[in-house]
């Protein structure tokens, strides 16, 4: 009698414990998404600072790790990171916490805002702002193209695979999706004949 | 059924995002713009408005497209769809396959899916140079750039160069007030929004009037 209650209590306690974790990393992510001006990147060094420096849930090595694979997997880079930090400190639901508690700032603002947008625009000085804007908007997006440019790896490779898309999505209407699947089995490919030349190469050595 | 095709629209999204942030930009012309639920003016002026508006791009734009096509409950179908594809993978990795990121398949799939995102936006910014500087000429037709907006290019050009500057900023430090220490600091995107909307009414407003 008395050790199953004592197991009951423990059980509870465990359980309040976990739901305070959960807690925990929905208000961590929340105020995350709510401070992060500018997204992506942006947010990896405030989730850094968080959860590394001052939490202390994760060492900078397992972040290391985390962002390698949030960069080399589908999906936004703010919310792939959520994802896997949330899952290493409380599972699935951890995750779901960490996801959530991110997006929804986001969410609330926008979807306050989008009621006030179109009737904002239409004020004449607000429309003169956002003919400016644009420009400003354009010189963001070449220097977002400029910044991923210098991280890809250098070579004939990548430059034809950045000519073929340029090509390919300004003569025709290929479906966007298609063209990633086409280079990313083109990378597959490309790679796994070069390896296969050099162990032939190898081989002839021997 | 519009929730669904919300739903399914920004699934595909945000699963063939390869990276962060404004690789999303080629898909959302093609699958939003497609669907009518944005002009291509639209998504320019939200990605200011993303911009200076707390939160990830990803999430922003998936909000603001759900709630113009289908309010709060298309809000809702837009960014769970946006949300789902990370939860799911990343959950699913860092369960059970953590070293699935090391295969060497999947480096070399993203070998050439990373410079296919770089040609991807950099005809982005081609589609939408077209459509802001030269009054909404197609890429392919030579012809409609005759109509060339030079206060744009102008802009474009102080706006770039402001955008590479470096600015001696102070470094405060509170031990130590009188030991002055200065880094050298880009111009914030915020700050470079509203510099160009000051320009904007300068010009557009003042100038040519």
């Amino acid at each position: 009698m008395n050790e199953t209650s004592n197991e009951r209590m423990r059980i509870r306690d465990g359980a309040g414990k976990f739901f305070k974790e959960i807690l925990t990393l929905f208000f961590t992510f929340f105020k995350i998404g709510l401070v992060c001006f500018g997204g992506g990147y942006t947010m990896i060094a405030l989730i850094e600072r968080d959860v590394v420096e001052k939490r202390k849930w994760l060492t900078t090595s397992e972040m290391m790790d985390i962002l390698a694979v949030a960069e080399s997997t589908p999906g936004p880079i703010s919310m792939n990171t959520a994802t896997y930090v949330g899952t290493k400190r409380a599972g699935f639901l951890g995750a779901l916490a960490c996801t959530f508690g991110a997006a929804l700032p986001s969410f609330l603002i926008i979807f306050a805002l989008s009621f006030f947008i179109e009737e904002f625009q239409n004020l004449t000085y607000v429309g003169y702002a956002f003919r400016g804007i644009r420009v400003a908007v354009l010189v963001l997006i070449l220097n977002a193209v400029l910044k991923m440019f210098r991280n890809v790896e250098k070579g004939v490779f990548s430059i034809l695979v950045i000519l073929f898309v340029l090509l390919i999505s300004l003569l025709t209407d290929f479906y966007v999706i298609y063209t990633l699947l086409i280079c990313a089995a083109a990378g597959i490919l490309y790679n796994f004949v070069l390896r296969a030349v050099r162990y032939t190469r190898g081989y002839k050595k021997r | 059924m519009t929730y669904l095709t919300l739903f399914w629209t920004f699934f595909k999204i945000g699963l063939f995002t390869i990276g962060g942030g404004y690789a999303m930009i080629p898909l959302i012309n093609a699958e939003v713009i497609s669907h009518g639920w944005l002009t291509e003016a639209q998504l320019i002026d939200f990605i200011a408005i993303s911009e200076s508006t707390p939160g990830a791009f990803a999430i922003n734009i998936a909000t603001f497209v759900g709630t113009t096509a289908g309010g709060f409950f298309g809000a809702i179908c837009t960014t769970l769809g946006v949300i789902a594809p990370s939860l799911l993978i990343i959950f699913l990795i860092a369960t059970f396959f953590r070293r699935l990121t090391d295969k060497t398949v999947v480096k070399d799939a993203f070998f050439g899916l990373r410079p296919a995102v770089v040609g991807l936006i950099g005809y982005a910014f081609l589609s939408l140079t077209a459509q802001v500087i030269f009054h909404g000429a197609t890429v392919t037709d030579p012809q409609s750039f005759a109509d060339v907006d030079f206060w744009a290019v102008g802009l474009f050009v102080f706006l770039f160069v402001l955008s590479k500057m470096r600015f001696r900023m102070p470094v405060l430090k509170q031990k130590y007030p009188q030991v002055r220490e200065y880094k050298r600091v880009k111009i914030h995107p915020i700050l470079l929004i509203l510099v160009s909307a000051a320009l904007g009414i300068l010009v557009y407003g003042v100038i040519l009037q």
